[in-house]
């Protein structure tokens, strides 16, 4: 089983994000589960927001929230801190919207800039862009049909085109 | 079928709208809400062809549900905690007029300390009330529950309105895939409701009436028959299900690894899937252990358990539910069904989530050694108490 947290602020799109990589993932065929949920209680806009995926080739039984993460992704670079790392299982990795390097344990995405040039107003799908390349749990084209079945149609054209720039800059 | 990456409460939605009542009372609250919201985004948008009551209160929303099953109306209302307990007056005139309503329960921690996370005291403390109670474990099961309550309450020899419980938040907030039936699979499976029980001008009758000491313990005792007939119908209802829509269903309860089982432990709701983690992880120490998840509270599996548990050393009741002073309603219930039918096994209970406080892998396991081992006979997880 792979689990991923996404750590965002309530607005930043976190949990959508959590949710489109556990449809994209599922769109892979019948032996590809995965569930997706928030940090639940009240939503407040701006406060900090912890979302869940859980993706396996087995039914995921485990309802309760990633203690050890194979990825934690941070959406606001005002929310890492140094103790992020006791979250992650061995090997894990670390990925953070921001411009600045941070160390060599953490990989630094510079998603804002991205967002920019597509006019996107987070930075949600940038990232999880950038996570499906380096991660490669899931392909460019499920990232897409899932973006297709479960967001407005008038942001999808935007929100994939940032998904394929993201891609673009890990690989490069 | 069409598959979707839906939360519990989406998912129970789709079912509702295959079902299409013709009266939804509604009025929200967390962790509930989106089914509402959604089955009223449905009407809006014409998929769902059903008279949508905004009502003041769950009071009220129940009432309402009522007076449309009343006319012969297939009604739907949903709530949770405060909400189920505040329409608790309502939930006796449904099923004493033995109206087959379907109300979706998003199962919710009671005040005080006020809290809107997940535990089951909400509806097991309306155990007597009269209703089915269904407990849902994800959110395929959750929305083909919300399609076959119907087929069961309708049932003219159940008649009996019913309870669908999602565990709040871990069921209704978490997303899954869903297999959703076709329109034309859940209208195969679900006839249209037609009773000549109901109000109408042309054949007037009296209902909702009162009877005094001469006859009231007769009405009784025909609810009583009316929720005992729910068992076999609801295993009509699930073979039904699997003829026309393709899932199974094994009826009261869902036993897992118990066939040699010395150690099983009884649940209920999303918890049993952990259950079943841990219990996999133990067989491979090489650990004789199961688990047994009841599916339904109301009417109550008395012989499915005492059937699983008769061969078993010891069992543990993990609930998510305390009556004070006593124990927790689901080991006494299960208690009584080892009793009537002779089964020797020692039991344990164990209280954990309570107020959406998190059950893990460990306290699982350590639950599982504690069966093992012998214990005091009720607990609380992660209260530790001078165990002498």
């Amino acid at each position: 089983m792979k689990e991923i947290i996404w750590l965002g602020r309530g607005g930043q799109g976190a949990f959508t994000v959590a949710k489109l990589l556990g449809a994209a993932y599922t769109l892979k065929g019948d032996q590809y589960y995965g569930i997706a949920f928030p940090s639940f209680g009240p939503e407040r806009r701006g406060a900090p927001v912890n979302a869940f995926t859980k993706v396996d080739n087995k039914p995921v039984l485990d309802r309760s929230q990633t203690k050890k993460a194979d990825y934690i992704i941070v959406l606001d670079e005002t929310l890492y801190d140094e103790s992020l790392k006791l979250r992650l299982k061995e090997n894990g990795k670390i990925i953070v919207n921001t411009k600045v390097l941070i160390d060599e344990k953490v990989i630094s995405f510079d998603a804002q800039q991205v967002a920019k040039q597509f006019k996107l107003s987070t930075v949600n799908t940038v990232l999880l862009g950038a996570f499906a390349a380096i991660s490669g749990i899931v392909t460019l084209e499920e990232l897409f049909s899932a973006i297709e079945y479960y967001m407005p149609q008038k942001i999808r054209e935007k929100n994939k085109e940032a998904v394929a720039k993201a891609q673009e800059e890990v690989s490069l | 079928m069409v598959k979707k990456f839906l939360s519990g409460n989406e998912a129970f939605a789709e079912g509702i709208r295959l079902a299409s009542p013709q009266v939804i009372s509604a009025y929200p609250i967390t962790p509930q809400t989106i089914v509402v919201e959604r089955l009223s985004e449905m009407v809006e948008d014409g998929s769902l062809t059903s008279e949508f009551i905004h009502v003041e209160s769950e009071h009220s929303a129940l009432s309402c549900a009522i007076g449309a099953s009343a006319v012969g109306a297939r009604a739907f209302t949903a709530t949770s905690s405060q909400g189920l307990l505040y329409m608790a007056e309502c939930l006796y005139y449904a099923s004493g007029g033995r109206y087959p309503i379907v109300m979706m329960n998003a199962n919710r921690s009671v005040a005080l300390p006020w809290n809107i996370y997940g535990d089951q005291r909400d509806s097991i403390s309306q155990l007597d009330s009269g209703w089915i109670q269904a407990y849902a474990e994800n959110a395929q099961e959750s929305l083909d529950l919300a399609l076959m309550s119907w087929y069961i309450a309708e049932n003219p020899k159940v008649s009996t309105p019913f309870m669908v419980n999602l565990d709040g938040f871990i069921l209704t907030h978490t997303y899954e895939t869903v297999d959703i039936p076709t329109k034309k699979q859940a209208d195969a499976f679900l006839p249209a409701y037609i009773t000549e029980h109901k109000l109408d001008v042309e054949q007037p009758k009296n209902a909702a009436f009162s009877a005094g000491p001469d006859y009231n313990y007769i009405f009784k005792y025909k609810e009583h028959e009316g929720l005992l007939a729910a068992r076999e119908v609801i295993v009509e209802a699930e073979s039904r299900f699997k003829r026309i829509i393709g899932r199974k269903y094994t009826g009261l309860i869902d036993p897992y690894k118990t066939e040699d089982a010395e150690y099983i432990l009884i649940t209920l709701g999303t918890i049993s899937g952990l259950c079943r983690e841990v219990c996999d992880k133990l067989r491979e120490q090489g650990k004789k252990v199961g688990v047994l998840r009841l599916r339904y509270l109301r009417p109550f599996p008395n012989e499915e358990i005492a059937k699983v548990v008769q061969h078993a050393k010891a069992i543990g009741v993990l609930e998510k539910d305390i009556s004070f002073g006593n124990e927790g309603t689901v080991y006494t219930n299960v208690n009584s069904a080892l009793k009537k039918y002779g089964v020797s096994a020692v039991s344990y209970n164990f209280i954990g989530g309570l107020g959406g406080s998190d059950i893990s892998i460990q306290d699982i396991e350590m639950i599982y050694k504690k069966i093992e081992s012998g214990t005091q006979s009720v607990q609380f997880i992660g209260i530790e108490v001078n165990d002498k």
